[in-house]
């Protein structure tokens, strides 16, 4: 098919030994003078955390940053979601923390596919992130003598955690949405809301720009920078149902792709073990769960089959702690790949519970009893009213219902180690590259991903490459945005003219349905080549026969959603040629074809200790396949294991 | 369920709007509102109508970006949610629900329910934050908060941005946002500093805006899907006078 070309990937890992890499590459960095970085533009796509923070932070350095994002307000970026908290190596709780056991932690938990280089940089920054956070007034929780409280997270055994009850996504992004506005406010950073980005413009090669649709007036608008840093978030929604934001979309990073961006490793994607089981077709979305419950819940199923008393009538005995059982030393606490996939298992073999068969039991007896109520509601009190309020269920009295759901892609646009994709000037950022996390992410550690990068990489970086490329004068006059701007306008018109007889809605139904069953928790060589060619004649319908309603000239959600549904129908069959060649199971990427005998993800570091970074090369063309190659020079390759 | 809905159409912010009557089946008592109006939408798009515009994101009560005025209240009847948690399941089968977008001079409509909030990020800029660059911060255990003022200062940080408290004020007048921030920042060391300024550019902004003034009706609390309580409007008021002395 595609792999095997010769590799043109140069990550630019900085010489020297771990701890020093990111020292020594900033040192030798290049500077523009502060009195020169106002003549200069930096395109930020994206307000979450990861984009929020890098326009905050340009913005402060002087550089002229144009923000855009799709919402009303760049304060409802997804990141606002997050619940569970951060993670950063602070080691406030005494318990054997440090920078190097994070970056194992993360290292590990990635099972192996991530960059070292990166990982540990990663690790470097997350104390600063929090000094950072705090000192912008974020409420984090404090213990009574006022210091920063640490919970612990799965696939942890420390507390490293730092949150602020269940909203710490929100008030993560609060905090880094106040500094962007105080940037706004001096007028550093130009805000352009209800913008979606559909093209990224190219001059000589290099990323000068970018073509929005303007979501009010419809108008299709240009413009020029002198880099462009891409921060949109993940692509979970291509499987329709899942625990992103209804508007969260893959757009922005799809075009990119098509206009010379590699993507890698896209089948890369993490299906989140605690969230609440799939109630109807109507549904528009999953409800995650904060993982942080598994620090007190125990799951279980029935040891019987088919068993369908109630969870209170079961008697102790013929409950199967089955995490607890099959993982002694992390119990409830497994990362999240392993998790899912043992409640998938146990309800594939029969043991599921609830109306369909597909809900195990996430069950707060016990530590109710050795806590008390007070001290859960004082933990989890949110949550419990959030599932109290969906389910009509009380969790006080009785046991969650929870399955797994798609919740965040690894894969992303490949970046080298200054976070700058095959696209010179273009840099990506937050849950949009796929660096960090390898084939599975921990939890806690994509907030800090997203600040790491946006406060700290990118300010440092992208200097070293507009000192090399200083302003031209460029404008939107000239006629690649032109070029940008009528083949974007085609693509609208397009979408409307068709006037089938199918809702964006139903077609993006049947791509997630396509997604969650072959592409999902479970894969394998047939599942994947049905996938390819169900999702490509689904494709091929879309363009004669999607009814898109209103019109291109006001605001119109319906053709919001088909141009974003148009990307999921090309990115999902990349995901499945991507899980079809990669033949072996690593984190999230389970192949059913290699498992060890107990059921675990087998991977093959011989052949598959690489990226896969994947080249568009025209439409109905096949895309090519190029590796990075992984070395571990300082976590020793292993079989994970949480026994 | 069935339910026939009273909807608010307005093509554009200067073309008039007016109530158009619409009729929908096989709704499910845990669906959520926004759900209901998804599906809503699916029948007006394969009858070749415009569909009805609304805005959501999250869909799970933390975003602010929808909104909805639903039989007259802010996020509907039920207390303490926000229109995309709002089940279905609260209305009585049959029912006529009448819906309409956030109204309040500063918040004009953009299109059908949708309208622009643009205001309450203005007000922010004018001083919701604290003043530290990027890499200039001391450890985060260097001030110690005690538990008590930091939970505290969480529930007025826990504020949505939703505008609800501005659709529900017969003045609608923009306090409860506007004071949560002030709060939030007056209660944390960090935010000290800058005080004084901080109250009176965020007051002065608000003022500029086209909301109205606070006269105490508390209907902001009561729409509020976060519970956010109007005490910290008091401390707003207290936080204005000392930074006037
Ligand atoms: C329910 C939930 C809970 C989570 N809990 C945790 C947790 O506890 N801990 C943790 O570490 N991680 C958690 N995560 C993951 C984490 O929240 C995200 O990975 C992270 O916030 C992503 O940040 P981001 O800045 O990369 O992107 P986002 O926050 O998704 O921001 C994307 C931005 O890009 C803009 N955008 C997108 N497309 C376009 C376009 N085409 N044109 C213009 N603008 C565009 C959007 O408007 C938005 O501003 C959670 C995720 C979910 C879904
Ligand atoms: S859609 Fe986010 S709060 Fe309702």
């Amino acid at each position: 098919m595609t792999a095997g070309a010769e590799s043109i990937l140069n990550a630019k890992i900085p010489e020297g030994s771990i701890q020093d890499k990111w020292k020594n590459h900033k040192a030798g960095i290049k500077l523009v003078a502060p009195a020169n970085k106002r003549k200069y533009t930096v395109i930020v796509v994206g307000t979450g955390l990861a984009g929020g923070a890098a326009a905050a932070s340009l913005g402060e350095l002087g550089y002229n940053v144009l923000n855009f994002c799709i919402q009303d307000s760049p304060r409802r970026a997804h990141s606002v979601a997050a619940q569970g908290g951060i993670n950063a190596a602070k080691n406030y709780q005494n318990d054997g923390d440090s920078v190097w056991r994070l970056f194992y932690d993360t290292v590990k938990g990635g099972d192996f596919r991530s960059r070292e280089a990166n990982v540990y940089r990663l690790a470097e920054v997350s104390a600063n992130i929090i000094d950072q956070c705090v000192a912008a007034g974020v409420p984090f929780a404090r213990e009574y003598g006022g210091t920063l409280a640490n919970r612990s997270f799965g696939g942890a055994q420390v507390s490293r955690t730092f949150y602020a009850r269940g909203q710490t996504g929100q008030q993560l992004l609060l905090g880094c949405y106040s500094a962007l506005m105080r940037q706004v406010d001096e007028g550093r950073v130009k805000l352009y809301t209800r913008r979606e980005m559909l093209d990224v413009v190219l001059v000589d090669g290099r990323a000068r720009g970018i073509t929005v649709r303007n979501l009010v007036t419809g108008e299709i608008e240009s413009y020029a920078a002198d880099a462009v840093c891409l921060a949109t978030g993940g692509y979970s929604t291509v499987f329709f149902l899942s625990t992103n934001a209804v508007n969260s979309n893959a757009t922005a990073a799809w075009r990119c792709y098509k206009k010379g961006a590699f993507f890698a490793n896209p089948c890369y994607t993490q299906i989140h073990p605690t969230c609440l089981p799939q109630m109807g077709e109507t549904q528009s979305k999953l409800t995650l769960m904060s993982e942080s419950l598994r620090n007190d819940g125990r799951v279980w199923v029935p040891k019987k089959k088919g068993d369908d008393r109630p969870p209170h009538q079961i008697p102790e005995k013929e409950r199967d702690y089955y995490l607890e059982r099959k993982y002694p030393a992390f119990g409830n606490l497994v990362p999240r790949d392993i998790a899912s996939r043992a409640a998938k298992a146990m309800c594939d073999d029969g043991f599921g519970v609830g109306p369909t068969g597909y809900a195990v039991y996430l069950d707060f007896g016990d530590a109710i009893k050795r806590l008390g109520k007070d001290m859960i509601r004082d933990r989890y009190g949110n949550l419990f009213a959030m599932y109290h309020e969906i389910t009509d269920d009380d969790p006080y009295q009785t046991p969650m219902k929870i399955y797994p759901a798609p919740h965040y892609t690894m894969g992303g646009l490949w970046v080298d180690y200054n976070l700058m994709s095959t696209i010179q000037g273009l840099y990506v950022l937050g849950e949009a590259n796929f660096s960090d996390h390898g084939a599975n992410r921990l939890g806690a550690s994509a907030l800090m991903q997203g600040l790491a990068d946006g406060y700290f990489v990118i300010p440092a970086t992208i200097g070293d490459f507009l000192a090399e490329h200083r302003p031209d004068g460029l404008t939107t006059d000239h006629d690649a945005f032109r070029a940008s701007r009528n083949e974007v306008d085609d693509a609208v018109k397009k979408l409307l003219s068709i006037k089938g007889n199918k809702t964006v809605r139903q077609y993006w139904w049947e791509v997630g349905r396509i997604m969650w069953n072959q592409v999902g928790m479970g894969r394998n060589e047939k599942g994947l080549q049905q996938a390819i060619s169900d999702i490509k004649g689904l494709r091929e319908d879309y363009w004669k026969n999607v009814k898109v309603g209103g019109s291109a000239e006001d605001l119109n959600k319906s053709l919001e959603f088909a141009g974003r549904v148009a990307d999921f129908l090309e990115l999902g069959e990349l995901m499945a040629r991507d899980a079809l060649g990669r033949e072996e199971s690593c984190g999230g990427h389970f192949r059913e074809e290699h498992q060890t005998p107990e059921g675990e993800a087998l991977r093959h570091d011989d052949t598959f200790c690489h990226v896969a970074a994947w080249e568009f090369k025209g439409a109905g063309k096949d895309p090519v396949m190029h590796k990075e190659s992984l070395e571990f020079e300082n976590v020793h390759l292993a079989q994970r294991s949480y026994k | 369920m069935k339910f026939t809905i009273k909807m608010w159409r307005q093509e554009g912010p200067e073309i008039p709007g007016s109530f158009v009557e619409y009729s929908i089946d096989n709704v499910l008592p845990e669906m959520s509102f926004l759900e209901m109006l998804d599906n809503l939408n699916e029948e007006i798009i394969g009858r070749g109508e415009e569909p009805v515009a609304f805005d959501s994101d999250c869909r799970e009560g933390i975003c602010g970006m929808c909104g909805l005025v639903i039989n007259g209240m802010a996020h509907g009847p039920k207390r303490a949610c926000t229109t995309c948690e709002l089940r279905m399941r609260e209305f009585p089968d049959g029912a006529v629900i009448t819906v309409e977008p956030f109204r309040a001079k500063g918040f004009p409509v953009i299109k059908d329910l949708v309208v622009d909030r643009g205001a309450f990020d203005r007000i922010i800029a004018a001083g919701g934050y604290v003043s530290v660059n990027t890499g200039s911060a001391p450890d985060g255990n260097a001030i110690p908060i005690s538990k008590d003022i930091a939970e505290k200062a969480m529930d007025a940080a826990a504020c949505i941005g939703c505008g609800a408290c501005v659709a529900a004020c017969p003045n609608a007048s923009a306090s409860l946002f506007t004071s949560a921030k002030i709060s939030q920042l007056a209660l944390l060391p960090q935010g000290h500093a800058e005080r004084k300024q901080r109250a009176l550019r965020m007051v002065e902004q608000m003022d500029r805006e086209v909301f109205g003034n606070c006269s105490n009706h508390a209907e902001c609390e009561a729409a509020c899907p976060k519970s956010i309580s109007i005490d910290n409007i008091a401390r707003m008021r207290r936080e204005y006078m000392k930074a006037m002395r």
